[in-house]
């Protein structure tokens, strides 16, 4: 297949810098601060009176030859994300680089080249095929559009680009309505294929289908992936699919990402309560287990309206660990572990990043009542263990640099972090912290 | 009803044919089929199950696969000229398939109710969520508007909506998509049914709040001792909720017994191919699904013989090509256990064991 990447396309105009590919692991797309706002307008005067924050400040990288996943529940933003870096969307605020490129302002003719390199795959593959033309037109557009001659002709390429994606060659003069919504979203990727593109944004694209359907298109974008060194940005809102194809994951919730890390530790263990609760969420097929679901946490209401997110941490009003600060204070998106980014005051399995800060909110007692005590037990457990073991590693640093430092009184982290711990579950968290207090500078 | 082929039945017997005893509602043979300018669409082609009391069935199956179809037709809904019902469907003792429509309408709503998938498109947008509460309340109890709004609010709250005396008077617009869920298994749940039908329930939900709502469904069905079906596509669904589980195909049946069983011993080939295309969060990370070959079947031109027999990966193992030629009828594969399999049941059980099981 990567010979077929010779085809004559003609050199890139514009954006010179595009021309060298980017080898694995080179970020290849980077967004920084990313905004969209949309206006909300009211009166006579259409004077703007508020804006609906759907994506407010999203700072991640994209590698070549990865896929990053992103993860949320409907009205997070994940989708207007994806129209932002494909610049379906003009952004608000922040920078969006594809190659080293800023891309962020380009206008319609300044993105042109471009488009040979982002493409999209949507969800419905009923709304997103013209009905009027066939199979051959919509597959063959984007060589008209680009002023593409691949060799052999149009008709022969888009021939093999519908045999690439698993589809009879011979339909190439059929119409979107004759095929069943698997093969129309074949033919949405086919499209997306056809100019050999480096990065390849699919908003949703098997949550349509059905679970044996879902199957064959996985497969097929990891083959193809494989066969043409893509590099995917998938969003969806089904954890088992992302975890299925993805290597790294971004968690996003109202306009945020809480969570980015690679898939074993997210789903090995996740930070950000949220994440965590999304997943306790996914029911597991598995009937021998319905008497274990207790490990569910429930998160109480609706996740609030993105016109006015809540001050500090947005997930403050829902979670059962919210303090204060995360009500005045917004976590910022930090590398906690290696290649697990997280926006959190107090973390699970890790840390906690606000010991200081244990009086649970009022909201956040009444949450705490519907997640069970032994998922409580086990979070206050492995976080005072993280913490002991974070304060032994540099108790041992510390006592080999100074010996002086031993004797003053232990001011920070350690013993406050008992403190929280002991707050949500005294009898394993005292057990686990009394030894850093001992050995602490 | 007059185009409805009424069940071969001598008289109304009193006595419902159940195998099981406590049977709360028995479907028997149900079949539903369509004119359509294209020829006869067998949506349902000769589907049996039984619902006790306080027990949930689940049905799964693709879209196509006749269960809503199914669900629609005990709740006596296909009522259109070119629907065509036979069988028969035992509601506590009372054969609904025959009976007269208004006897069917004294019982809908209130023996019986249903959730839909979508409750945007199920509920009306004209009328206050409470109106329509009461509505449903005051077409079966002789009651004042004031104790069926009295009524309303308190279903409202038992299902979890805040403030449910103010929520009352707002439209459906007005609640999330979790909410409007809720207002809806309030509006079914308000004359108490015995028997709940929920239709893909949380399909249009994330899984947060579908985790609250198969909660609360659980709850009331524990608090009312009401008999369930729950039609899903989503496995990990019914093996939370179902104590039984009926797999369609094409219309048809394939595999039904305990849902224990059926997830850990599944002896129809469609069962192992639905297994094994979903990603799952249980297990460890696989390389690659196994995803089941080709499409669904028209229901129009349904595959003779075994319908599943074009994507069967095993359709070349029994002799004589009977796969195609036979239409395999359900047997006993273990206790209160059937699958549609022209397969040797030993067969199955080295074919699960060596090559499907290891593999999910």
């Amino acid at each position: 297949m990567s010979d077929e990447k010779a085809v004559t396309i003609p050199a890139q105009s514009g954006g010179a810098a595009l021309t060298k590919d980017a080898a694995p692991g080179d970020t290849l797309l980077k967004v920084t601060g990313l905004q969209k706002h949309f206006p909300i307008r009211k009166g006579l005067l259409q004077r703007q009176v508020g804006a609906v924050r759907a994506v407010d400040g999203l700072d991640f990288e994209v590698r070549a030859g990865e896929t990053l996943g992103v993860v949320g529940e409907s009205g997070c933003g994940k989708s207007t994300m994806g129209r932002l870096i494909t610049r379906l969307l003009e952004p608000t605020g922040g920078k969006v680089e594809f190659e080293g490129k800023d891309i962020t302002h380009l206008g319609v003719g300044g993105m042109r080249p471009l488009r040979r390199d982002v493409q999209m795959i949507f969800q419905d593959p009923y709304s997103s095929l013209n009905p009027r033309h066939t199979i051959g037109t919509i597959v063959g557009a984007p060589f008209k559009l680009q002023g593409v001659a691949p060799e052999g002709g149009i008709k022969k390429e888009v021939q093999r680009l519908l045999s690439v994606v698993g589809l009879n060659p011979e339909h190439y003069n059929r119409y979107p309505h004759e095929f069943s919504g698997g093969q129309r979203q074949r033919i949405g990727i086919a499209r997306a294929l056809a100019l050999n593109p480096k990065l390849v944004v699919a908003d949703e694209p098997v949550s349509a289908l059905d679970v044996s359907i879902q199957a064959q298109v996985v497969n097929l974008l990891d083959d193809l992936q494989e066969e043409l060194g893509l590099t995917y940005v998938i969003i969806a809102h089904d954890l088992s699919v992302v975890r299925h194809v993805s290597d790294r994951i971004a968690v996003m919730y109202l306009g945020k990402i809480v969570e980015l890390a690679d898939r074993e530790s997210l789903y090995s263990a996740p930070m950000h309560p949220y994440t965590k609760a999304l997943m306790s969420a996914v029911p597991i097929p598995d009937p021998k287990r319905k008497n274990a679901k207790s490990e569910r946490i429930l998160l109480k209401g609706d996740v609030p309206s993105p016109i006015s997110p809540p001050s500090g941490c947005r997930f403050h009003t829902r979670c059962w660990k919210a303090t204060e600060i995360c009500r005045t204070t917004e976590p910022q998106l930090l590398e906690l572990k290696p290649g697990q980014r997280v926006a959190c005051h107090h973390p699970e399995n890790f840390e906690d990043q606000a010991p200081q800060d244990t009086v649970l909110l009022t909201v956040a007692k009444e949450a705490a009542e519907l997640v069970a005590d032994e998922v409580l037990a086990e979070s206050a457990e492995t976080s005072a263990a993280v913490a002991a073991q974070v304060e032994a590693t540099e108790a041992a640093e510390a006592s080999e640099a100074t010996e002086t430092a031993a004797e003053s009184e232990p001011e920070d982290s350690a013993p406050e972090a008992a403190e929280e711990s002991e707050s949500t579950e005294p009898d394993t968290a005292e057990t686990d912290t009394t030894a850093p207090k001992a050995t602490d500078k | 009803m007059s185009k409805l082929e009424k069940a071969a039945l001598g008289e109304p017997a009193t006595v419902a044919p159940t195998d099981a005893d406590d049977a709360f509602l028995s479907v028997r043979d149900l079949r539903i089929h369509f004119n359509t300018d294209d020829g006869l669409v067998k949506s349902v082609d000769g589907v049996s199950f039984d619902v006790q009391r306080g027990k949930t069935l689940g049905i799964v199956g693709e879209s196509g696969s006749g269960k809503s179809v199914t669900s629609l037709g005990v709740m006596g809904l296909h009522r259109s000229a070119n629907a065509r019902v036979s069988g028969e469907v035992w509601l506590d003792g009372q054969e609904l398939i025959g009976a007269e429509p208004d006897e069917v309408r004294r019982l809908r709503g209130r023996k019986m109710a249903m959730i839909f998938q979508d409750p945007l498109s199920a509920m009306h947008p004209y009328y206050s969520v409470g109106h329509q509460i009461i509505e449903a309340y005051r077409v079966h109890h002789k009651v004042s508007k004031k104790v069926a709004r009295q009524r309303a609010v308190e279903m409202l709250d038992r299902v979890g909506i805040p403030e449910p005396d103010k929520r009352v008077d707002g439209y459906p617009h007005e609640f999330s998509g979790g909410m409007r869920q809720r207002a809806m298994i309030a509006m079914s749940l308000v004359n108490n049914p015995e028997l709940l039908i929920a239709d893909e329930p949380t399909t249009a939900l994330d899984v947060t709040v579908q985790a609250q709502i198969l909660d609360l469904i659980r709850d009331l069905q524990k608090e009312f001792g009401s008999a369930v079906i729950m039609i899903t596509h989503d496995l990990g669904v019914v093996a939370e909720m179902a104590d039984d589980l009926l797999v369609m195909y094409g219309g048809r049946c394939v595999e039904r017994g305990p849902a224990e069983k059926v997830f850990s011993e599944p002896r129809h080939p469609y069962t192992w191919g639905l297994l094994g295309s979903m990603p799952r969060l249980d297990r460890e990370e696989t390389d690659r699904l196994v995803p089941i070959k080709g499409s669904p079947p028209s229901l129009i031109n349904v595959p003779s013989g075994c319908a599943f027999n074009p994507r069967c990966p095993y359709a070349d193992i029994p002799k004589d090509n009977v796969t195609r030629t036979v239409r395999p009828e359900l047997t006993e594969v273990g206790s209160q256990h059937w699958a549609a399999c022209h397969m040797t049941q030993e067969q199955r059980e080295r074919i699960w064991t060596e090559e499907i099981a290891p593999k999910l």
